[in-house]
């Protein structure tokens, strides 16, 4: 876990107080809603559809159980008792009342967390892989450069007003958990020759937009890590398009400009950065690492264990191995049947805070793909946990499983939304309640977003539903075959939308299709479309309803 | 051909409460029936200049279109019935009363 220093406290104290008056003056009539939108948009305060909402920065999705009990006390105290995580490893509050947001911000103060730079065209906070210091294919823990970027980013003057936001993720094994391909930078950490740095992607994105992000250095030392993400920042802040926000993201100017001739501008800027900006110091490295120790681990030895079918079944999908043998990390599912995705109630903030207190050395993790994560269970202590999560409707064993959707908030609360996204989640999820049914599908990513700025990363769903508004109708697009893992692809449309409650059916079809088409269970619902391609999953879509039409 | 006018409230977020409002002259309403209309092009820039006379109480002041039935105001559009109730996955907002 990072620590706060005295400077971060009073930092971050100081940002509350000018905040605090800030919405005084707002309320007063000295400042004016033009002045005061973008100073409330740099503390994390958006104004949606149905009211105010704060989202507050979880950096790399890592709590401790103290803060995710705080964060159960914010919502119960001025929200409506619940929260929103987000695809950016964030939490969502949905109904602030303006005048309780200094409070609210105060209270995540003194659990050392804040709101600062979850809006606007600056560096967001920086996402890293989930199973982060626990997974057994990790060179490295990605939280530690996660770390250094977000003190190196936070507040930095120069990159305050970028063309357009700013977002990193790392991971720390070849396995990506980051959706590294589709960030402004993504930093995979490697080892060569027993030296460890980084590949450096550049360009990748969703959006309008998508686009797969380019290697622009394959080996990076570690020691030139800032000096280079300056060179880049700066190549981007100067080259950047600023003149049309949808072509000012850096995957349009990787594009435009074409990555070799980017590259050489980068290789030159990092060369006046190298004159000028140190290496970065080994010692605020190890400073900074030695945050992010393993725990001291139980080493009781592993006893056998009869399991119960539930919970043997919860154990095949929400479970993954940990470095250690003895030790597994545990993914709890907020996709319940019927459920919200990334919602979690106030009381389940608490469980899982107890859950991390008493069996998960006070960690925590939020995944990019809306779930809470214990990343250290040993493993003699998962009946227990099982037993409580059950107890707290967070035992859903369908991790990876077709109802473990990732869906944005849509029109049913997002100002920007073309239509709802959360409804289709649920239907869906209702439609495939049966467990069995669920496992016996497979893997199988469904990920919707409210409208095109794909916050819910349609464009990598193995089956993507993008909500669009056609001549005032809320009309959903099909995209197949997307994957945001290291073999990143964008899925590809279907052909024309479906009608709101059209999507589920032509989803059953999908899945039926599928199901009559793969090589045994063991073909994944993705292998199956990469092995047939989209011709026989289209005629599913499309001859069906138009021999019903 | 030019599009017939279509009958058209002003509508804002609350600037304390952030939820959504309508003006009824001479102040706000959080009842779209309540609302005022604009008939025309000139009463629609007349109503929104008007609204847009309240910067302690609102924030984004627009017009949008409405029906009209039997006179009152209805959503001409899936955002403004969703603006008018609150979100569909639980019973909050203006479905379950005051914000
Ligand atoms: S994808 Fe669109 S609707 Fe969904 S949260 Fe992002 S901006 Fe809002």
């Amino acid at each position: 876990m990072y620590s706060y220093t005295d400077f971060d406290e009073r930092f971050v104290r100081a940002r509350i107080d000018e905040f605090r008056g800030q919405v005084a003056r707002r309320l007063d009539g000295s400042l004016t809603e033009d002045e005061f939108k973008p100073l409330r948009l740099m503390n994390g305060l958006y104004l949606q559809l149905h009211a105010y909402m704060l989202r507050v920065a979880i950096p790399y999705g890592t709590l401790n159980a103290r803060q995710m009990r705080q964060l159960a006390y914010i919502a119960d105290r001025w929200d409506k008792g619940y929260g929103h995580f987000t695809t950016r490893q964030n939490i969502q509050f949905n109904w602030p009342k303006l005048h309780d947001v200094p409070a609210m911000l105060d209270a995540l103060a003194d659990v050392h967390m804040h709101a600062i730079q979850t809006s606007g065209n600056c560096i967001r906070n920086v996402t890293a892989g989930h199973f982060a210091g626990a997974t057994p294919d990790e060179v490295e823990d990605p939280r530690i450069t996660a770390e250094l970027i977000r003190q190196w980013s936070t507040d930095h003057p120069e990159f305050a007003y970028l063309p357009r936001k700013f977002k990193v993720a790392v991971t720390g094994s070849d396995k990506d958990r980051a959706v590294l391909r589709f960030h402004d930078i993504g930093l995979r950490l490697r080892k060569v020759a027993d030296e460890i740095g980084y590949e450096v992607v550049i360009g990748g994105g969703m959006g309008r937009t998508p686009m797969i992000g380019k290697t622009v250095r394959d080996f990076l030392p570690k020691k030139d890590l800032l000096a280079y993400l300056e060179a880049i920042l700066r190549t981007y802040n100067l080259s950047g398009r600023r003149d049309n926000k949808y072509k000012a993201r850096i995957k349009i100017l990787v594009h435009e400009t074409g990555l070799e001739e980017l590259k050489a501008r980068i290789d030159e800027n990092f060369a006046q950065q190298k004159r000028v900006l140190p290496d970065v110091a080994p010692d605020v490295v190890a400073r900074i690492a030695g945050d992010f120790l393993d725990p001291v681990f139980k080493t009781d030895p592993v006893q056998q264990l009869t399991f119960s079918p539930a919970l043997q079944a919860f154990i095949d999908t929400n479970v993954t191995p940990h470095k250690r043998a003895d030790h597994v990390s545990v993914t709890i599912s907020t996709k319940a049947t019927g459920a919200t995705p990334g919602d979690v109630t106030s009381g389940q903030l608490l469980v899982l805070g107890d859950l991390a207190e008493r069996f998960g050395y006070d960690e925590l993790r939020i995944s990019h793909e809306q779930n809470v994560i214990l990343p250290h269970v040993h493993r003699n202590d998962l009946p227990a946990v099982y037993e409580k999560l059950q107890l707290a409707g967070l035992a859903t064993a369908n991790v990876g499983l077709i109802s473990d959707i990732i869906a944005c908030p849509g029109m049913d609360y997002c100002a920007l939304a073309t239509a709802r996204s959360i409804p289709i989640a649920q239907q869906i999820g209702e439609t495939f309640a049966d467990l069995d049914a669920q496992h016996d599908i497979g893997p199988l990513k469904i990920k919707i977003s409210g409208c095109i700025n794909a916050c819910g990363h349609h464009h990598v769903g193995h089956i993507g539903i993008l909500g669009l508004d056609r001549a005032g109708v809320e009309s959903y697009q099909l995209t197949l075959g997307g994957d945001g893992t290291e073999e990143a692809t964008i899925g590809t449309r279907t052909g024309p939308g479906f009608a709101y409650d059209e999507v589920v059916p032509a989803v059953e079809r999908l899945i039926k299709a599928y199901l009559a088409l793969r090589h045994g269970p063991e073909e994944t619902f993705l292998a199956a479309y990469r092995r047939l391609g989209i011709a026989p999953f289209r005629a599913a879509l499309y001859e069906v309803r138009d021999a019903a039409a | 051909m030019a599009r017939p006018f279509a009958p058209k409230v002003a509508t804002a977020n609350h600037l304390l409460e952030g939820d959504v409002i309508y003006y009824s002259r001479p102040g706000w309403t959080r009842e779209l029936s309540e609302a005022t209309v604009a008939r025309s092009p000139e009463e629609a820039e007349a109503l929104l200049r008007e609204a847009s006379g309240f910067p302690l109480e609102t924030v984004g002041v627009v017009l949008t279109d409405v029906t009209l039935e039997n006179g009152v105001p209805t959503p001409a559009h899936f955002r403004e019935t969703f603006r008018t109730r609150g979100p569909s996955n639980y019973f909050h907002g203006k479905q379950a009363g005051h914000v």
